[in-house]
């Protein structure tokens, strides 16, 4: 198995970033559920987000949304690899 | 599914080709996955320059200690602390008393500029355009909520100007690049067109999970083999072309771009930030009239040429021995993305 367990050991790495859900918005500021722990993030960089999304939280603020279409696609491509 | 793929990558592999890892993050995935031992010899992965904490030149740790050894209050990421100045660290000078904080972000240094307001609070700001972003939006706040005792050492740098030195060096070929993920969650795809268009070098944005890094360096190899050069992505499910252009207009807001100085790359043009005019009242070194003075490198230390992927930590003579994480030397053994950090910590 190359998958290791989790990446939340290395959460202070500066360019990791971590997905979670967010679960509650007031003041631009949400709460996010990481898999069972719960921090708070400021939305100033992604105001779009929205109860529900998925989104990538890095340095105290979510930077992106978390596309889970195209992450199933990009699945589904792996599969499907042929080499000639 | 990533034994699978890698069954593919040893299909493709049929010459050498040299990838270049640019993100610390992915220096550190590689290592502790051990992906290195799994992989074809024909791949060479090389470790760039995408480690914030290893690529801020020791001017900027000095001038943060002079200004804890005035009194004020210093804050930055844990990374940054054990970084050795030219005579000092900022953990050292905690230790001596001086009030040096570390934080999980910004907004947190801000917070405590707010509940300390007899005193001024000073961020030391390095990162990539994945950092700066969230330090405009704490600047943005800084404004609106008229706190003055807070400011920020600007050191951020922006990758793709990096890249162009990377690909200029004459002693070091690379045939691809494996695209930091989180950057260009910010930036897009678009910065980076020139290295497809002026230097026909594959290149895949790729995500930091073992098996996306593996995807990464299979679609490289499936460019070079149809000699069709893209920006690819691979971590799609985070990465837009676009980037987030509402994190760019804030960033562009509050910064421009400025000629910056990296470890190991010299002053490259554009490809730092400083406040622009309106902002400069949160500028540390104008506010408390800090020059960044020379300084030289440590004795010895390759941390220079490691961060532009011609030497490997191997090669140098104080890896392991004089330069170790409890005692490290460079900054590429202090970050926890530093190259030496990840090879010292998972071996080869």
């Amino acid at each position: 198995m190359l998958v290791r367990s989790s990446w939340y050991e290395l959460r202070v790495i500066m360019c990791l970033a971590i997905p979670g859900k967010i679960i509650s918005i007031k003041d631009k500021i949400a709460d996010i559920d990481f898999g069972g722990i719960k921090r708070k993030a400021g939305l100033d960089l992604l105001p779009a987000a929205k109860i529900g999304d998925y989104v990538i939280v890095h340095a105290g603020f979510a930077i992106q949304i978390l596309d889970t279409k195209d992450a199933k696609k990009t699945l589904k491509m792996l599969k499907n690899i042929k080499i000639k | 599914m990533s034994s699978n793929l890698i069954n593919k990558i040893k299909l493709l592999a049929n010459k050498k080709v040299n990838i270049m890892e640019v993100c610390g993050t992915h220096t550190m995935a590689i290592a502790y996955s051990g992906l290195k031992s799994l992989l074809p010899k024909n791949i060479n992965l090389i470790s760039g320059p995408g480690c914030p904490v290893c690529v801020t030149p020791t001017p900027i740790i000095d001038s943060a200690i002079e200004l804890a050894k005035k009194g004020l209050i210093i804050t930055t990421f844990g990374d940054m602390l054990k970084v050795p100045g030219s005579n000092s660290s900022l953990e050292k000078e905690k230790s001596n008393g001086n009030d040096v904080r570390m934080v999980y972000s910004c907004f947190d240094a801000l917070k405590i500029a707010q509940k300390n307001p007899k005193k001024e609070v000073v961020f030391v700001g390095v990162g990539f355009e994945t950092t700066s972003p969230t330090i405009a939006a704490t600047i943005k706040t800084a404004e609106k909520e008229k706190t003055k005792n807070f400011s920020v050492i600007p050191a951020f740098k922006v990758i793709p100007p990096a890249l162009k030195v990377i690909l200029e060096q004459k002693n070091l070929k690379i045939d691809g690049f494996l695209l930091p993920g989180h950057v260009s969650a910010i930036i897009g795809s678009k910065p980076y067109q020139f290295i497809t268009e002026k230097y026909k070098i594959s290149s895949v944005i790729t995500g930091f999970e073992p098996s996306e890094i593996l995807e990464g360096i299979f679609m490289i190899l499936k460019q070079i083999k149809t000699k069709k050069p893209i920006i690819e992505i691979q971590y799609k499910k985070v990465v837009k072309k676009e980037g987030n252009p509402f994190a760019m207009k804030l960033l562009y807001s509050i910064f421009e771009e400025s000629d910056s100085q990296w470890r190991g790359l010299g002053i490259i043009k554009k490809s730092g930030l400083k406040f622009k005019y309106k902002y400069k009242k949160f500028d540390a070194l104008q506010k408390f009239k800090t020059k960044l003075k020379n300084a030289k490198e440590p004795v010895g230390c390759l941390c220079g040429k490691i961060l532009t992927g011609t030497v490997k930590p191997i090669q140098c003579h104080l890896f392991g021995k004089k330069c170790n994480p409890s005692n490290p030397i460079g900054p590429c053994m202090v970050s926890s993305e530093g190259t030496c950090a990840a090879y010292y910590k998972y071996g080869q």
